[in-house]
């Protein structure tokens, strides 16, 4: 699997891209016709979900912010040649710590530290979610790919034992933990724009978000002006070429892992620290499966990563919006059209690849690099 | 003692009951795996055809017309599969996480188009399902101890699918290891290019793989909602469709150790329903989660190469490309 060396750059990673989203939509289009309402009516609806009513941009930038996270996670991993598909299961896990830190100190200790130890808390249990099938890939040769799922479920269940029976808040029956004391959390943003005297419409958006860009550029920096970043893309493109080239093949992998699983765990800052206040079952709800949808579409590079998370972000927020104006189409519809974009973004993401060449040569094909 | 083995022979029961669909996943991940094409989308197609089975028996009231749909969306799915992975050569993981994400969008949006009933089908009647059987001679057997209730309550009384279970079994095994077809099978999935030479179309091999595998994960699937249950839940499959994965990595992708793979994790899981509240003398009471994790958990002990070593098919996960 590789890009064509034929067609130019902005064919490769611009058109074909964008036409492969395009098919996953008229799909999607297709069932919904069948199911008998308009396709282009269900548009337009997620378009005013997502970014017309007041709050919608907050809200679509709140599930941006997720994204952003579990894209990275898969993107690094990706650059390995390594198939994480444990985002689910280490933002799981990132949750833990986030709950542990803020229950263990935020009666006694200042409300910003917490805060900030919670933030390394979500990082560091994430990274440890993923250094173990790191490990074992790098040193026991298990497939990354089984052990990665196998620890989706191992968290899950994990989580479950911890919340039901540990630190549940006693004396009550849902799943959770009691609410964080008040002041630790990230600020929404909502909130902050009123101190600046600003009047800007309620949503969950908080600071999570300054947080991803911010890891975004970072991921940048480390993966292209790097040494380490280096190590790593030598690593995808050959392995054999990296040990020839005297790089530490599995103390790589396990590092790789290490910040991956860490970049999925920060789902837990936006969430918990964001929005919820406390630590609750299933919060991480799919967003770790739609890190590699985003990754595929957003080819492993921080700005692809950010546009793609900002359609996932528009796409769940609209998504809810059909909930209300059809009696048969409901947001399930966009684990349809993720379905779809995987399929077309990913999987098929060369199909085009021969038709495009062809066309491209006869129109601009002077068969000097061909 | 009378009462254990009343206990043992319920536990025994349900273990048959919750291993049927890991089964015949399993299978089917045998045959797509040992053709070199990784197969995540195991569970996306048995909840694809879990619905499809419903749906068509509820609107035809026939369940073998609800079987033969349900083979045919499993089927197609495998087709989309191998259309993205042998055809196009993409990615096998993906294409397959694709069918997971698609399956579960599709069943629930359909689903409510459908029926209006948040994502479930109706309820089938009795006719409509494929109801236990009841084996000759119980009466008799009735009054053999240990052995009698044995075959009163474990073999006898299910459904025709948990008996076919079996079969594929010894189907799959034969085909692979005792045909010409299966031998050729297993080349693909190891040396492709020696099958190449020698003439055999390993696009044409692969495809007729991952045919196979969509049959048995339709039969999964018509267990779950025409069998066992009598219609169609969201997310139904409940990742029954990865710890057959598991099962078949744990029984290192060979038919008869796969099949006690399957029935040691529907084992744990029975086990783990009864347990739930138990107090356990110098244990205490065993949390259900840890029953729930431990198939995975084996999975992962065994991957790594603590107890035995798996080895995957040596082609597994690589495009078949002539040029090389």
């Amino acid at each position: 699997m590789s890009d064509s060396n034929i067609i130019p750059k902005w064919l490769s990673v611009g058109v074909i891209p964008l036409i492969n989203l395009f098919l996953a939509f008229c799909v999607s289009g297709l069932f919904i016709f069948f199911i008998g309402e308009n396709p282009l009516k269900a548009i337009s609806v997620m378009i005013k979900g997502a970014f017309y009513y007041p709050g919608a941009i907050g809200y679509t930038l709140y599930y941006t912010t997720n994204f952003i996270f579990t894209g990275l996670a898969v993107a690094l991993a990706f650059h390995a040649r390594l198939f994480n598909i444990g985002g689910e299961g280490q933002a799981y896990v990132g949750g833990l710590g986030v709950g542990l830190v803020c229950l263990i100190f935020d009666q006694h200790v200042v409300s910003f530290l917490v805060t900030i130890l919670a933030i390394l808390g979500s990082v560091i249990f994430g990274a440890i979610w993923g250094i173990i099938p790191g490990y074992l890939q790098a040193k026991r040769g298990s497939h990354i790919v089984i052990t990665t799922i196998m620890f989706n479920f191992i968290a899950a269940a994990l989580m479950v034992y911890l919340l039901v029976n540990v630190i549940i808040e006693p004396g009550q029956m849902s799943p959770e933990t009691r609410d964080f004391a008040s002041g630790v959390g990230l600020v929404q943003i909502h909130i902050l724009a009123k101190y600046l005297g600003l009047d800007m419409a309620m949503s969950p958006l908080n600071l999570s978000f300054i947080v991803a860009l911010t890891v975004s550029v970072g991921f940048w920096f480390l993966v292209w002006r790097t040494k380490f970043g280096y190590e790593v893309r030598s690593l995808g493109h050959s392995e054999t070429a990296a040990i020839y080239a005297g790089i530490k093949v599995s103390s790589t992998i396990i590092i790789v892992m290490a910040i991956s699983g860490g970049l999925a765990g920060l789902v837990a800052i936006n969430e918990l620290l964001g929005v919820h206040n406390k630590l609750l079952l299933g919060f991480t709800a799919g967003y770790g499966f739609t890190g590699i949808a985003v990754a595929l579409m957003g080819r492993n590079h921080p700005f692809g990563i950010f546009l793609a998370s900002l359609l996932f972000g528009a796409l769940y927020q609209g998504g809810t919006e059909l909930d209300f104006e059809f009696s048969s189409i409901t947001r399930e519809m966009v684990l349809l059209i993720q379905g779809l974009i995987i399929l077309f973004s990913g999987a098929l993401a060369y199909m085009l690849n021969p038709l495009v060449e062809r066309v491209y040569l006869k129109y601009y094909g002077n068969y000097s690099n061909a | 003692m009378l009462e254990s083995l009343q206990l043992i022979i319920s536990l025994l029961d349900s273990t048959i009951r919750i291993a049927t669909p890991l089964i015949f996943c399993a299978m089917a991940g045998i045959f797509s795996e040992r053709s070199g094409i990784i197969d995540i989308g195991l569970e996306g197609k048995m909840l694809l055809s879990a619905f499809v089975a419903a749906t068509a028996t509820f609107l035809t009231g026939s369940p073998i017309l609800g079987l033969f749909a349900a083979i045919l969306a499993s089927c197609s799915a495998s087709l989309i599969h191998g259309f993205a992975c042998i055809t196009n050569k993409g990615d096998q993981v993906i294409s397959g996480l694709a069918i997971n994400i698609l399956a579960s969008g599709l069943t629930i949006t359909l689903g409510i188009a459908l029926f209006s009933r948040g994502g479930q089908t109706p309820p089938l009647a009795s006719e409509q399902r494929f109801m236990p059987i009841e084996f000759p001679f119980l009466d008799q057997m009735n009054y053999v101890p240990v052995l009698g209730d044995l075959f009163v309550e474990v073999i006898s009384g299910h459904n025709i699918l948990v008996y076919l279970s079996v079969l594929a079994v010894f189907f799959t095994y034969y085909v692979i290891f005792k045909t010409r077809f299966g031998l050729r099978l297993r080349a693909v999935g190891e040396k492709p290019e020696a099958v190449d030479t020698a003439g055999i179309s390993v696009i044409r091999m692969r495809y007729q793989s991952i045919l196979i595998a969509g049959m048995l994960c339709g039969l999964a699937g018509a267990y779950l909602s025409i069998a066992h249950g009598a219609g169609f839940g969201r997310e139904m499959s409940a990742g029954k469709g990865y710890i057959a994965l598991a099962a078949m990595i744990f029984g290192k992708w060979n038919p008869i150790p796969t099949l006690f793979a399957c029935l040691l994790f529907g084992f744990l899981e029975a086990l783990g329903v009864r347990l739930e509240g138990v107090e356990l003398l110098w244990i205490g009471e065993v949390p259900v989660q840890v029953m729930q994790a431990l198939p995975y958990v084996l999975t992962v002990v065994l991957l790594a190469g603590f107890i035995g070593k798996a080895r995957a098919p040596g082609a597994i996960g690589v495009p078949y490309s002539k040029e090389g």
